[in-house]
């Protein structure tokens, strides 16, 4: 059966929406959007170092989104303004991965397939790789959810409660760099915070508990990938723009929803 | 022996020097009423109490497994965020529904269980924040302002509740106020707090006088006091800002006026 590269690429796009959902509700919540947006967009330059080095485009990925996020928080610490940050560092991070990548000895890269995802070149071991990764977020979230929820709610609450919210941070901080790591080959860097934050947004208006909207963001994400998939298939159309587009539908399904209720 | 004491706290935030050589203190089921005018620094020292803000200098120290309730003055609940009040209240402890209703009953929040907590007034919202206070079992239950908004009775009727829980679980309160001279009756210590203490004592007990009742209105049922700052201390160097408190309203200094 996975011998199919279209049963590869649904089980690749499900194990991304599963992990996406939780994550994605506590970028929504925590208002972390542009943050997913730099963390992503650094891993082109992940990318480069990793080809150029010989290493695992993975393990590249993920340690440079990681210290991307850290980067951003130790200059937010510092008192500069966040979206200046962000601002700087997504685009200038994306700009040095494309001109190192150019650097890199050997065949003339497709860098498109980082950029937006290759779903349908999806191997077994990628697979492993994505599962796994998704399996570790998951893991990560349900161990420290209630303290993360607290943290989000008011750090000070945390913090009487002998919590420590910096951690918690920290806790989402490698999440995220762990999500970049094994999206990029399903969505892309340009798009992996489209795949965080679309489907969570779209599952807000039918959410009456963060728990549901986990639950119904999860939900939204896999309808978008596997339809995104489809549709990619019959169309003929690139599969990771295809899947946004699907989950971009399914918002604008729910947001109208909740428009013609008031 | 003491819950938590505050020893030489100094605290910069940005530019400005917000408390200075701050030493505090509470005794186990203490009720300590903060005052002080805007921007003196009440808050602060409460997020330091609370461990959410780390002094430049001085420190805080916490009676082993001291157990903190804590209302804070406001709340920002981002909307994207859906959550009811009964599920608030099981953050970050799971908690039985009946000991969260419970908490709601005894904070006066009852019949709010099911509303989503972006949909509180402010009032209602304090309530849900005390009864997730409670639910701590706390040894000390620091509340920030807890009466802004509320008009004189309802000050009354709030401070009379507080009293019924210290009662009730033998907790120690620290409570801040921006009133500066009527304060909770029950309080067994004022603290006068501009950058650093100006002053400390006990609130007088008026409730008797027909005056005073004339002047707090009817149905406040001698939960509130007043209090008489006494100010001997003088500024000279290093002080940026206003120790007498005449500019806002009238002030008894009993050293220099007849009584």
């Amino acid at each position: 059966m996975l011998d199919d590269f279209l049963v590869r690429a649904a089980l690749a796009g499900l194990g991304l929406a599963l992990a996406a959902a939780p994550l994605g509700c506590f970028v929504a919540w925590r208002r972390m959007a542009y943050f997913g947006d730099a963390t992503a967009h650094a891993a082109i330059l992940g990318v480069a170092l990793s080809l150029a080095l010989a290493l695992p485009v993975v393990m590249g990925t993920m340690v440079v989104a990681l210290l991307m996020a850290l980067l951003v928080g130790a200059l937010t610490d510092r008192g500069l303004a966040m979206d200046t940050v962000l601002g700087v560092l997504a685009h200038s991070a994306l700009a040095l991965g494309l001109v190192a990548v150019t650097f890199v000895p050997g065949v003339r890269l497709d860098l498109s397939a980082y950029l937006f995802g290759d779903i349908l070149a999806v191997t077994k071991t990628d697979l492993a790789v994505i599962w796994a990764g998704a399996g570790a977020v998951i893991a990560l979230i349900a161990w420290r959810w209630q303290a993360l929820l607290t943290a989000t709610v008011s750090p000070d609450l945390a913090y009487a409660s002998g919590l420590d919210p910096r951690r918690e941070q920290r806790i989402l901080t490698l999440a995220l760099a762990l999500t970049v790591a094994v999206a990029i080959k399903v969505v892309g860097a340009l798009l992996v915070s489209a795949m965080l934050l679309i489907p969570a947004a779209a599952a807000r208006p039918l959410a009456r508990s963060p728990e549901g909207m986990v639950l119904i963001a999860a939900g939204i994400g896999a309808t978008a990938a596997l339809s995104g998939l489809w549709g990619a298939f019959v169309l003929d159309t690139p599969a990771g723009p295809s899947m946004i587009s699907a989950a971009a539908l399914l918002f604008a399904v729910t947001s109208a929803g909740r428009f013609l209720k008031k | 022996m003491t819950l938590i004491e505050a020893q030489r706290l100094e605290v910069t935030l940005g530019s400005h020097k917000v408390l200075s050589n701050v030493d505090f203190h509470v005794d186990p089921g203490e009720i300590v009423t903060i005052v002080g005018p805007n921007g003196s620094g009440k808050s602060t020292l409460l997020r330091l109490l609370v461990g959410a803000l780390r002094p430049d200098a001085g420190k805080v120290i916490r009676k082993p497994g001291l157990r903190l309730g804590y209302v804070p003055q406001k709340l920002m609940m981002d909307p994207t965020l859906p959550m009811d009040v009964m599920r608030f209240l099981s953050l970050p402890k799971r908690v039985p529904a009946s000991e969260r209703q419970a908490a709601l009953d005894e904070a006066g929040a009852g019949a709010l269980g099911d509303r989503p907590m972006a949909a509180l007034s402010g009032g209602q919202f304090q309530r849900v924040l005390l009864a997730r206070a409670l639910l701590e079992k706390p040894d000390l239950l620091l509340l920030d302002e807890p009466t802004q908004g509320l008009d004189q009775p309802g000050s009354a009727a709030f401070y009379r509740q507080v009293e019924q829980i210290r009662e009730q679980l033998g907790c120690a309160v620290v409570m801040v106020s921006h009133e500066l001279h009527v304060v909770m009756s029950a309080s067994d210590r004022v603290v006068c707090l501009n950058g650093h203490v100006c002053c400390q004592g006990h609130p007088e007990v008026v409730a008797q006088a027909a005056e005073y009742r004339a002047l707090f209105g009817t149905g406040t049922a001698g939960a509130l006091a007043l209090y008489r700052h006494e100010h001997s201390h003088r500024h000279d160097a290093g002080c940026d800002h206003d120790h007498d408190h005449t500019r806002d309203h009238t002030h008894a200094h009993p050293r220099s006026e007849a009584h």
